[in-house]
């Protein structure tokens, strides 16, 4: 099946369109919202921008809408997006990264079931910890862009996520009740490399942005 | 040994309706699609968990003869949203559509599997079953159509959400059920 990816660069969209490749479908292109909103209720945020450098990596078109990130109206954004993979790519179904997020799923499959397109959310009410050893063992190179709850702070940016990190949160997971794959917005990722890019992405440089336990990483690849 | 069926057109969908349920059951499970079924399956398996797809796939319902063996099944059967309308199809109740996606509080009257009062539930379908024309089933809902039944005989459970999401204990009492 003829799929697009609804692309944000971290773990969860790339995890899931290398699920959608293994099983024998076409990704046709990634389809990237870049929101103007950092709180963003539907889309991750920190290195958006990066994922065209991922598309490269990925020889994978790549749609990228801009919404000013309000809530229901990124909504409108969104299908905006998905419409124009229908029509420049012939898309027949919608891929996203969803684990838990109920909010973040009924919108999509709300989209996907008035444009006829089939929707898969191949990480759906998975555990969280095996993700994170998955990617481990699928060779995903993942770093930390973003940290967005106590006592997560800026010293998390830019650390991979290793067996060190998986330890780690499973410690704050029992002590703060910090999700150990971020979902919860806790923190946001972004691939360096995987099975998927033909090369690994070399970050040159970076700023930070933030305070307290709210940070962001923006990367210069 | 549980039995889990996939009804599944796309492989892909294998990871959101049939391997959640897998996770619950975690042990001593052989999961199997419908097209691949065999008598041998059906009489070595202790329980059955016929498990959903997504919204716009149907191919399960476009040959029920696959699933004639519902109806002579003896042993405890759970159906989870496709599962929930084939079952309901096999013992003579009507399709009929309707669009849900998303959380919907939904009353249980009674106890059903280990669920009562008000729960939030996890929709994703564009059918449900009419099962007036049907006296076999007990509905434990109160929203006007069918979400929680059980087969007034046999021990055959069926819910039109999907228990994996918000509900999985309902799936764990199933699985205690003797």
């Amino acid at each position: 099946m003829k799929l697009a990816i609804l692309f944000s660069g971290g773990k969860d969209s790339v995890c899931a369109t290398y699920l959608a490749k293994e099983q024998g479908n076409e990704v046709a292109c990634l389809v990237s919202i870049h929101s103007e909103n950092k709180e963003s209720y539907m889309f991750h945020t920190p290195s958006i921008e990066q994922t065209k450098k991922q598309a490269e990596v990925m020889n994978t078109p790549l749609i990228i809408v801009k919404t000013k990130g309000e809530k229901e109206t990124e909504l409108l954004d969104l299908e905006k997006a998905i419409k124009k993979a229908i029509k420049d790519y012939k898309i027949q179904g919608v891929v996203t990264g969803a684990l838990e997020s109920v909010y973040q799923s009924t919108r999509i499959q709300k989209i996907c079931n008035k444009l006829n397109l089939e929707c898969f959310n191949p990480l759906w009410q998975k555990d969280q910890l095996e993700l994170l050893e998955d990617l481990l063992e699928k060779n995903f190179e993942v770093i930390i862009v973003g940290v967005f709850a106590y006592p997560l702070n800026k010293n998390f940016l830019g650390r991979k996520i290793d067996k060190k990190f998986i330890e780690e949160v499973k410690t704050l997971k029992e002590k703060y009740k910090i999700n150990p794959a971020g979902e919860g917005g806790e923190f946001e990722t972004f691939v360096v490399n995987c099975p998927l890019f033909n090369k690994r992405l070399e970050i040159k440089k970076f700023r930070d942005y933030g305070e307290n336990n709210s940070w962001r990483r923006e990367l210069i690849i | 040994m549980i039995l889990i069926i996939n009804v599944c057109k796309e492989e892909l969908h294998y990871f959101e309706f049939v391997r959640p349920i897998e996770k619950i059951v975690q042990k001593e499970f052989i999961t199997k699609h419908y097209k691949e079924l065999f008598k041998s399956d059906l009489e070595k398996c202790d329980k059955i968990i016929i498990c959903g797809t997504s919204l716009k796939d149907n191919e399960f319902m476009k040959d029920p003869s696959f699933f004639n063996w519902i109806k002579n099944f003896q042993k405890p059967l759970l159906g989870i949203c496709a599962g929930f309308q084939l079952i309901g199809l096999v013992f003579g109740g009507k399709i009929r559509k309707k669009t849900e996606i998303g959380f919907y509080l939904e009353n249980f009257r009674e106890d059903f599997l280990g669920i009562k009062n008000e729960q939030e539930v996890y929709h994703l379908h564009k059918n449900y079953i009419d099962f007036s024309p049907s006296k076999d089933f007990k509905i434990f809902s109160s929203s006007q159509i069918p979400q929680a039944i059980k087969h007034n005989q046999k021990k055959i459970y069926a819910v039109l959400f999907h228990p994996e999401v918000r509900q999985k204990e309902l799936i764990k009492n199933f699985l205690k059920v003797k």
